[in-house]
């Protein structure tokens, strides 16, 4: 059982929660994610890891209550147990000196780039971050995100932030960088990838397809990358965003959407 | 007469997901019992993995000591109520009774079932531990080869942890075979006894993540890999990452490990069709489609050989033919076709023959030229093997592996890295419960060779 330390709700239906997981916050790295199981009938989710405290013992989960399983997540309160997490799994993301990096994040994906940004911060390198949402509502973590980057754009869709437009409207403007890295939902990782591969700008996405055991087990999570299918649990979460079959990727996303509406429907009854 | 388990009948079977063999009444042990020839050399014993005293609890039944005759199988075997239901005993202890002679061997499978059965309801039985010892031995995976490892250590007296990365315990036992072949109220049972030994199991722990095998040699005396055989294979044909191609291990892990045949009272769901293909011809092809039939699909199961090379067992193919899977024998998938939203709307395959014999002795399949057909199903589960976990040797620099990825031993099982021993599926690649079982055992006592001539020198 985990305990629940703290949480804060960052904007509409997105939760921040803070949980006791000493071992993983112990070897957790930018880019890892953990498998939360939120009650004893509950299913496997994999959620990045936004944030850990070695020494305090605890991880930090930021997600959106979009399904059944996030918004159980979501209706728990500090001193409530979850009762299985499991991790820190997947390769961290490759940190190194790139001199120029873009960090992008979309949507939640906001809470994913921040450790991300962080590390190539404290790498050294030069960070641009980009975030967008679709609306000023939606947006989190934009003063932490100021703290680790040297330069940060914001975009909403609708305009009411920010500037309006999408976070690679504001990519294509830019130049000098010699990194990406992008996670958020897959029409604007796809948008970010065709706009580097002009360019030849290495490119690296973390990708989220639907996992079971997410330790390589069940292949569920199988990915074309590159014309190969490798496993998005052990052999990502981070893959070269000018590989990646996206159209697969977001076809596969649909396997269960009859199922989760159905019990989606019973949680909000 | 040998005396055969009752079972649900078919019809009422497929409607649920309850245990299919029915166990010996009390009167059917009995005469079962009486029918042992108490054999001076038994022969029936060297056919067993784990070497139970097998006429020596059987004269315990006839002479109506169950709890006596538990107690002399778990001298050897700490998993009885598992073993008595998945061990393939035809091909083991079974075969070799001399009453197989006459084609009626003594069902001991059915009678270890019997003894250990016992335990479910009338008693817990655990054992003194003579002395207890301070050192600390990690086992890394939970399934049937590190269970009983742990088992066994602990009857030694150490001070065992197991580490599993799952959040139950019980590794296939738990994930891999289904409810109606292994309840899993029968593994919690074990694992129960198990923890009653001394046994602490730490869940959602993946040994290479969570803790590293560095980690553990600074805290264990001495390690046991057991991760088994748990990475699917697929098939390499096109189509094969389309909406509803299932590996085994994830369709089974959906119904068995998240128990997705009980959505939505539990949260993790299964999309199958009306009717679905199921590739392979093992045990595990074999519990695919019998889970199908029970969520109300159409099973065809397709197999590129013939029923006489089937690698599963004869029982579970008869009990898979008289569920109403329709088998396709000498049939090989070439490609899976996708309807409008990429979803499966059908398999084409080609037809077989058999040519000469192969390395693993069976007639290798020849496909038949231009006799591509096309099955229409809507639903694909690949069932052709598991290979070894590659994910902890990955990590672990220093840990050497074989071509076929299994992890390399020395003749005391024990890795390249010393003091960290492996056994199971990951050194054999795919295979029994059993077999598993027996390395588990070898460890346990190789482990303990090993820290007592430390100690020594």
């Amino acid at each position: 059982m985990f305990k629940v330390i703290n949480k804060e709700n960052l904007a509409k239906e997105v939760t921040k929660i803070v949980v006791k997981a000493e071992q993983i916050a112990r070897k957790a790295k930018a880019g890892q994610f953990v498998v939360v199981i939120v009650d004893e009938r509950g299913e496997r989710i994999p959620l990045t890891l936004a944030d850990w405290d070695k020494d305090k013992g605890t991880i930090t989960l930021i997600f959106q209550k979009i399904g059944f399983s996030t918004k159980k997540l979501g209706s728990l309160n500090p001193g409530d147990k979850i009762e299985h997490i499991l991790g820190p799994l997947g390769h961290p993301t490759e940190i190194k000196k790139w001199d120029k990096v873009v960090c992008i994040g979309g949507g939640v994906g906001i809470a994913e780039a921040y450790p991300v940004c962080r590390a190539f911060k404290e790498a050294g390198n030069y960070v641009i971050g980009i975030i967008g949402t679709r609306n000023k509502d939606l947006l989190i973590l934009e003063k932490e995100m100021k703290k680790v980057c040297d330069e940060l754009f914001i975009t909403t869709d609708d305009g009411s932030y920010g500037e309006k437009g999408f976070v690679s409207d504001v990519l294509k403007r830019l130049s000098g960088y010699n990194f990406v890295y992008a996670v958020g939902p897959i029409p604007m990782m796809q948008a970010v990838s065709k706009i580097t591969q002009e360019y030849h700008i290495k490119t690296i996405v973390s990708l989220n397809p639907i996992m079971v055991d997410a330790t390589g087990m069940c292949g569920a999570c199988r990915l074309r990358v590159g014309n190969c299918t490798v496993f998005g649990c052990v052999d990502g979460p981070d893959f070269d965003a000018h590989a990646v079959d996206f159209e697969e990727l977001s076809r596969r996303l649909k396997i269960f959407t009859e199922a989760e509406r159905k019990i989606d429907a019973q949680f909000n009854s | 007469m040998r005396q055969n388990v009752c079972q649900q009948p078919p019809k009422e079977r497929i409607k649920n997901f309850s245990e299919v063999a029915l166990g010996f009444s009390k009167k059917q042990a009995e005469i079962e019992a009486r029918r042992c020839l108490q054999c001076k050399d038994p022969s029936c014993v060297k056919g067993c993995p784990v070497e139970i005293d097998i006429p020596g609890f059987i004269k315990l039944l006839k002479e109506k000591k169950r709890k006596e005759a538990l107690k002399k199988i778990k001298e050897k075997n700490n998993l009885p109520a598992i073993c008595g239901r998945v061990c393939p005993q035809e091909d083991q202890c079974e075969k070799n009774c001399v009453l197989n002679k006459k084609n009626m061997p003594i069902n001991i499978g059915a009678l270890e079932r019997y003894a250990a059965d016992y335990e479910l309801t009338f008693f817990r039985l655990s054992f003194k531990i003579k002395q207890k010892l301070r050192t600390r031995v990690a086992v890394v995976g939970s399934g049937p080869a590190g269970l009983t490892c742990a088992a066994d250590l602990a009857r030694m007296g150490y001070q065992v942890v197991v580490f599993e990365s799952l959040h139950l315990p019980g590794g296939v036992l738990t994930y891999g075979i289904p409810e109606f072949r292994l309840p899993k109220q029968i593994v919690r049972n074990e694992v129960e006894y198990i923890k009653r030994l001394g046994v602490e199991i730490k869940l959602n722990s993946l040994v290479g993540n969570t803790y590293s095998i560095e980690d553990l040699l600074s805290e264990f005396k001495a390690i046991f890999i057991a991760v088994g055989a748990g990475l699917p294979q697929f098939l390499g044909i096109p189509g094969e990452n389309l909406n509803r191609v299932y590996s085994a291990n994830e369709f089974l892990a959906r119904i068995n490990l998240m128990q997705a045949y009980k959505f939505p009272e539990y949260a993790t769901p299964i999309n199958i069709g009306k009717r679905v293909a199921i590739i392979g011809g093992g045990n595990v092809a074999l519990d695919c489609a019998r889970v199908a039939i029970r969520l109300g699909s159409d099973v065809t199961l397709v197999y590129r050989r013939s029923r006489t090379e089937m690698p599963g067992r004869k029982e579970e193919i008869e009990n898979a033919l008289a569920e109403g899977v329709v088998f396709k024998f000498l049939t090989q998938p070439v490609r899976i076709i996708e309807d409008e939203q990429g979803f499966v709307k059908g398999l084409e395959c080609i037809k077989m023959e058999l040519g000469e014999a192969d390395a693993s002795g069976r007639r290798r399949p020849v496909a038949v030229r231009s006799s591509n057909f096309i099955l229409e199903i809507d639903t694909v589960i690949v069932a052709i093997g598991q290979r070894p976990n590659p994910l902890l040797v990955k990590v672990t620099p220093g840990l050497k592996t074989n071509e076929d990825g299994t992890i390399k031993v020395d003749e005391h099982l024990m890795t390249s890295i010393t003091g960290v021993f492996a056994g199971g599926d990951i050194i054999t690649g795919a295979d029994t419960v059993i077999s598993a079982m027996g390395a588990g055992k070898k460890a346990a006592v190789e482990i303990d060779n090993y820290i007592k001539s430390n100690i020594k020198s």
